[in-house]
């Protein structure tokens, strides 16, 4: 047992108990929720084992799913956000990102930011595309994605601040 | 065969993704259709159980609208008791008539979903307390919607505000019948379509169950008409009907069992055949 999967272990159990206890009961507007249990996947290190994050993502989609009523939707956008994760990562910080340290929890920079930002599109997209599951609703589809996507990006922010390591 | 393991070694990463991604989307595709797969649903130990201490600590937050609804559905259910012409006659309730043809199971929400397009509540009474799927859930005010899973303590309730849900409805005072239904907008509001042009329909009516389904008894309350508008393609009236519940906030609600429904649907079964 290394440190690295203890603290990935607690962060699944703690965002996901967040999501459910806290966010799911936010309703903004009457239906805007902000879905922040993916800075899991976001933060899951960028060299940490690629078959382990796919699963534990699924993991994670299926018991949001259990909780929501919601069939298989969470569970789906969240394995297509840990698919297209190098993809997006190679976007935001360039090609070598694999040989740099990448540090995801540190003061926010632009490429942070953009990394973020696609990240928690790709998923919100996804999410609603397959919730709502009918094309005539695309517009409300599309205002859904850009709302929650507003907000989930800044509750993600406000929460890799807080619990940002102290500096040595 | 040397080639084939080559070839899963190599794409082991994206075969995985495959996989998993096929299991998601039928289980997706599952949930749209209307009886929906047993495994993912909130009806069962774990979730039932985090929702029941959650929902025990946010009883508390409105305790008191609860208290005043229970309130004035006492004061009616006397003013019925007292007003009776004969006391010793039974009393007719209106919103559960035919106390003879209905049981009533008393039940609580645990949990209340209102921002999607297919709604689902939980309650916490399942199949050891007798609710079985296709039960009609109302409460004082009005009706709920139908039970969907049920679990030994847990089950799940269609919610009328779900594009899915479809229930037979008809006009207080001049029978036509209509079919309710959710167009996702707002949660204060449910359509009747295919209300016949025939129909006399003002502002203001009100909108009960239609006898024809066996999950409702015939006369509970579901709301008032807000807007009459023709469809265009049907002809037929389309009618906005504004609820007398606030789906976004409720508490203690009722099975309907139906002691007629066995038996109405084995007949129909035996017409089919």
């Amino acid at each position: 047992m290394n440190s690295a999967l203890l603290v990935n272990m607690a962060r699944f159990i703690l965002l996901l108990a967040a999501q459910i206890l806290v966010f799911n009961n936010v309703n903004f507007l009457g239906y805007i929720n902000p879905y922040p249990y993916i800075l899991f996947i976001i933060l899951y290190p960028v060299n940490g084992n690629k078959s382990g994050l796919l699963v534990s993502s699924f993991l994670l989609g299926i018991i949001m799913d259990m909780f929501c009523n919601s069939g298989g939707v969470h569970a789906a956008s969240s394995l297509a956000l840990a698919y297209f994760r190098p993809s997006v990562f190679k976007f935001s910080f360039g090609l070598s990102y694999e040989y740099q340290t990448v540090k995801l929890n540190d003061s926010l920079t632009p490429e942070r930011f953009s990394f973020i930002l696609i990240s928690v599109i790709i998923h919100h997209f996804a999410l609603f595309l397959l919730e709502v599951f009918r094309l005539n609703f695309i517009w409300e589809i599309l205002l859904k994605t850009l709302l929650s996507t507003i907000f989930t990006t800044i509750i993600c922010i406000i929460i890799i601040y807080i619990i940002k390591p102290s500096k040595r | 065969m040397q080639q084939i393991f080559n070839f899963i070694f190599k794409n082991s990463h994206r075969l995985l993704f495959l996989l998993l991604l096929v299991v998601s989307l039928v289980l997706t595709i599952q949930s749209h259709s209307y009886h929906r797969s047993k495994v993912i649903s909130s009806a069962n130990f774990l979730t039932g159980g985090v929702y029941e201490r959650v929902n025990s600590f946010r009883e508390y937050l409105n305790l008191k609208t609860q208290n005043d609804e229970l309130a004035l559905e006492n004061a009616r259910l006397k003013s019925i008791i007292f007003n009776a012409e004969d006391t010793t006659s039974i009393p007719k309730i209106d919103s559960i008539k035919g106390v003879d043809k209905a049981n009533i199971i008393v039940s609580k929400i645990i949990h209340n979903s209102y921002n999607v397009y297919e709604n689902y509540l939980t309650i916490n009474s399942g199949s050891a307390d007798g609710v079985k799927s296709d039960m009609g859930v109302v409460n004082s005010a009005g009706i709920i919607g139908i039970v969907d899973k049920t679990s030994k303590n847990y089950a799940t309730i269609i919610s009328i505000l779900n594009v899915k849900s479809q229930i037979n409805a008809k006009i207080k005072k001049s029978n036509h019948f209509g079919s309710l239904v959710w167009n996702g907008k707002s949660t204060g509001f449910v359509q009747l379509i295919d209300v016949p042009r025939l129909a006399s329909v003002r502002k203001g009516d009100t909108i009960v169950t239609g006898g024809q389904s066996v999950i409702f008894p015939e006369n509970i309350g579901i709301g008032t008409i807000d807007k009459i508008y023709i469809d265009n393609q049907t002809n037929y009236y389309t009618l906005n009907v504004k609820l007398f519940n606030d789906m976004t906030n409720l508490g203690h609600v009722y099975i309907i069992k139906s002691k007629d429904r066995e038996e109405i649907t084995n007949l129909e079964k035996k017409e089919n055949e």
